[in-house]
C-alpha cells in the first residue's frame, strides 16, 4: 500500500511591493529608509493608491525615493517639500499626496513650511523620518540631534548652551486643531516596523477621508552617521532615543471625536 | 476685435489678465508695490472657482506653485524686489526641472529692504537667471498696463512651449499707476504635457526634477538646456522701435525707463536734437543683432535707466566699440525727468557732434574737431547723471 502525498498549497506569502521599484536602493546597510519604503509601499498596494499617487522628494539622502517608487513623484527644494505638496494637492484633489522628508530637512530649513502646510490642514501624508543627522552630507548635526550625541559639526557632543535642545517638532504641531493625526514611531524592531504601518496606514486613510493634515514620525537609524554597527544602531533607537522621543499616538483627532459623539 | 479702454491699476490689471488667461492657481505674498496683485487673486480666484494661497513666505509661494505647475497647472505667482530674492532658489530649480510658471516681478528700490519706490535695480538678477547654475529664463518687460495685460498671456504660452519658468519684469510705476488699459486678454490654448504628474495610471511613473547626480548626465541635461536657451532666442526676441528713420541719437530704454524717455525724445526733437527708441521687450533674450544694426545708423547710445545702470551692461555687449554709449540713471525709487533725460540727449548730441573742415587763416582745409568743447555740461552734476561710457578701460 502506498501512501499519497499531497503537494501543499503554494502562496506567496512575502515579495516586492508592487508599487516599489526593481531598482536596488543606495541606502548603507543598517539605514531605516528601505524598511520605511517598504512599509508606504506595501500601503499603496493594500490601499490600491498607486496609480493616483503623487510622492513630493525632499533633500536628503531620501531624495532618490523617486527611483524606488513606482509613482509619480516631484523633487522639492530643501525643506519646502510641503508646499511643493500644498500645490500638488490643491491643483489635484483627488489624487494621494505625500512628502517624504528627513529630518534636517522637516525640523531645521522646513519648519516654516511644515508649520504652515499643517496649520491650513493640507491633506497631505507627512512621513517625517528621524534619525537624528545629516546623513547625507556626512552625518552633522540635526536639530533632533540627541543632547550630548557626537557628530562631525558637535565633535565634543551637542551640548545645550551652543546649540539647544532636541525639537519635538511632531508634539509642537499636534497643538494645532488643524492637525488631524500625529504619531510616533520606528522600525528598531520587527514589532515596532508593524506599529509604524499601522500609523502610516491611519494618515493615509485620514488623508483619503480628506479629515485633515496627519504626520506619522518614524525613528530610523543612521548606522554610519552614527559611528555604529547596523544592530547597535537598531538597539540605540530602541533603548536611547526614544528617552528624548517617546513612542505613540500622539493626537487622533477624528478619533477623539468619535469617542465623544 | 477693439474694446474701450478700461481705466485701471496696473497690479489689478496684470492679476486680471492672468485669471482671463486660465491661470489654474495664484500663490503669493504680501509685499509692496505689488500687494495689490494678491488682493484681487484672493477675491476673483474663488470666484472663479480657482486655486488662492495667501503664503507663509515668497519660498512658501514659489514652491507651492513648482508642486501645482508640476502636475501642469497653468501657475502665477507675484512678488517684489526682496521677496524675488527669496524666490531664486525654486526658480533655479524649476529651470533644472522644466517646470513652467509665470513670476511677476514689480520691482521696488535696493538693495536690501531698499525703498518701495519704483526701480529696475532687478536687471542683472532676472536676465542671469536668478538663482544658482547655468540658466536663463525669458524676461518680458512690459512699458504700458495694456501691454503687460498681453504680455502675461504670452508669457503662459512661452512658458509652457519651452517648458520654463517666465518672468515678466515691471516696475513699482507700472504696478501702482492707473491709466486707460485695452483689455485684451487671451487665453492661449492648452498642450498636452507628457511630462505632468497626474498619477501613473496606464502609464510609467513620471519624475519632475533637476537632480542628475552624475557628472555626464548633468552635462547632458544641460546641454539639453542651452540649446533650448538658444531656441528661445532665436524665436522669442522681441524688441520695439520709435522714430529710429532720422534719429541721429538712440535712446535704449524699457518698462518705465521707456515712458520717460518717449517724452524725453519728444523734448530733445523740438531743440532740433533727432532722438529715437529702441525698446527691448524681452529682456533675456536681448536683442543684440538688432539693436547693433540700429546703433550702425546713429552718432550715440543713451540708456536709459531706473538703475545705476545695469541693462547698459547688455548695450555695450551687443555694441561694442563702434558706438559711444553714454548713460542715464536714477537709483532708489527715483525716476528720472524728461527734461532731465533730454538734457542728457542734447549732451551726448554735441558731445558726438561729426568733426568738420574749414579753411584755416591761410584756405587750407583743416579737420575742426567740436566734441567736446561745445558740449552743454547738465546744469547740476548732482541732480543728473551723465557719464560717457569708456570701454575697455
Amino acid at each position: 500500500m502506498t501512501a499519497t502525498i499531497e503537494a501543499p498549497e503554494r502562496r506567496i506569502i512575502y515579495q516586492r511591493p508592487e508599487s516599489l521599484s526593481e531598482k536596488s536602493t543606495h541606502y548603507c546597510p543598517g539605514c531605516g529608509h528601505g524598511i520605511i519604503h517598504r512599509l508606504i509601499g506595501e500601503l499603496l498596494d493594500e490601499m490600491n493608491l498607486t496609480e493616483r499617487t503623487i510622492g513630493v522628494a525632499s533633500v536628503g539622502c531620501s531624495v532618490f525615493a523617486y527611483d524606488y517608487f513606482d509613482v509619480d513623484f516631484v523633487e522639492s527644494p530643501h525643506g519646502r517639500a510641503p508646499a511643493v505638496a500644498t500645490g500638488v494637492r490643491r491643483v489635484q484633489p483627488d489624487k494621494f499626496v505625500f512628502t517624504y522628508q528627513g529630518d534636517g530637512d522637516l525640523a531645521a530649513i522646513g519648519t516654516a513650511e511644515i508649520i504652515h502646510a499643517a496649520a491650513r490642514g493640507e491633506l497631505l501624508s507627512v512621513i517625517f523620518v528621524n534619525n537624528g543627522i545629516y546623513g547625507m552630507t556626512g552625518g552633522q548635526m540635526a536639530p533632533t540631534t540627541l543632547l550630548g550625541q557626537r557628530t562631525t559639526s558637535s565633535p565634543l557632543g551637542r551640548e545645550v548652551g551652543a546649540a539647544g535642545v532636541p525639537i519635538p517638532i511632531t508634539e509642537m504641531l499636534a497643538v494645532l486643531p488643524s492637525v488631524a493625526y500625529a504619531a510616533r514611531g520606528s522600525i528598531a524592531n520587527p514589532q515596532l516596523i508593524g506599529r509604524a504601518k499601522q500609523m502610516l496606514k491611519r494618515s493615509f486613510e485620514i488623508q483619503e477621508k480628506k479629515l485633515g493634515f496627519s504626520i506619522v514620525e518614524i525613528l530610523s537609524t543612521c548606522p554610519v552617521g552614527w559611528g555604529m554597527t547596523a544592530s547597535q544602531a537598531m538597539e540605540h533607537v530602541e533603548k536611547e532615543v526614544v528617552s528624548t522621543y517617546p513612542l505613540g499616538v500622539i493626537v487622533d483627532r477624528p478619533l477623539q471625536a468619535a469617542q465623544e459623539a | 476685435m477693439t474694446m474701450a479702454p478700461v481705466l485701471m491699476k496696473g497690479n489689478e490689471a496684470m492679476a486680471e489678465a492672468a485669471i482671463q488667461a486660465g491661470c489654474d492657481a495664484y500663490f503669493g505674498y504680501p509685499i509692496t508695490p505689488q500687494a495689490e496683485v494678491l488682493e484681487w487673486m484672493a477675491r476673483r480666484m474663488p470666484e472663479v472657482g480657482r486655486t488662492f494661497i495667501q503664503a507663509e513666505s515668497e519660498l512658501g509661494a514659489i514652491n507651492m506653485g513648482l508642486g501645482a505647475a508640476a502636475t501642469g497647472a497653468r501657475v502665477f505667482v507675484s512678488s517684489s524686489s526682496p521677496g524675488i530674492s527669496l524666490m531664486a532658489e525654486a526658480m533655479s530649480y524649476m529651470a533644472g526641472s522644466e517646470v513652467p510658471l509665470v513670476l511677476l516681478n514689480v520691482m521696488r528700490g535696493g538693495p536690501g529692504l531698499g525703498s518701495i519706490g519704483a526701480s529696475q535695480s532687478d536687471y542683472w538678477q532676472a536676465t542671469r537667471g536668478h538663482g544658482h547654475g547655468d540658466y536663463h529664463v525669458p524676461v518680458l518687460a512690459p512699458s504700458s498696463i495694456s501691454e503687460a495685460v498681453a504680455i502675461v498671456a504670452d508669457a503662459f504660452e512661452i512658458a509652457e512651449r519651452y517648458r520654463t519658468p517666465v518672468m515678466i519684469l515691471a516696475d513699482g510705476v507700472l504696478g501702482q499707476q492707473m491709466e486707460p488699459v485695452v483689455t485684451e486678454y487671451r487665453n492661449p490654448p492648452r498642450q498636452e504635457f507628457d511630462w505632468a504628474l497626474s498619477g501613473a495610471k496606464g502609464r510609467p511613473p513620471r519624475v519632475v526634477r533637476s537632480l542628475h547626480l552624475q557628472p555626464y548626465e548633468l552635462e547632458e541635461h544641460n546641454d539639453h538646456l542651452q540649446k533650448k536657451f538658444e531656441l528661445i532666442a532665436a524665436q522669442e526676441t522681441r524688441f520695439a522701435t520709435e522714430d529710429l528713420d532720422d534719429a541721429d541719437i538712440l535712446i535704449v530704454a524699457y518698462g518705465t525707463a521707456a515712458r520717460v524717455a518717449r517724452s524725453a525724445c519728444e523734448r530733445a526733437r523740438e531743440q532740433g536734437v533727432k532722438a529715437g527708441i529702441f525698446r527691448p521687450i524681452t529682456l533675456w533674450p536681448f536683442p543684440s543683432a538688432a539693436l547693433r544694426e540700429a546703433a550702425g545708423h546713429v552718432r550715440a547710445i543713451v540708456v536709459v535707466e531706473l538703475s545705476a545702470g545695469q541693462m547698459i551692461d547688455d548695450v555695450r555687449l551687443a555694441v561694442g566699440e563702434r558706438t559711444p554709449v553714454y548713460f542715464h540713471g536714477r537709483t532708489g525709487g527715483m525716476v528720472p525727468t524728461p527734461t532731465e533725460v533730454a538734457q542728457t540727449l542734447l549732451g551726448a548730441a554735441a558731445d558726438t557732434e561729426p568733426d568738420y573742415w574749414l579753411p584755416d587763416d591761410a584756405g587750407v582745409p583743416t579737420l575742426q574737431t567740436r566734441a567736446p568743447s561745445s558740449r552743454s555740461e547738465p546744469a547740476d552734476p548732482d541732480e543728473i547723471l551723465l557719464r560717457p561710457v569708456e570701454l575697455f578701460e
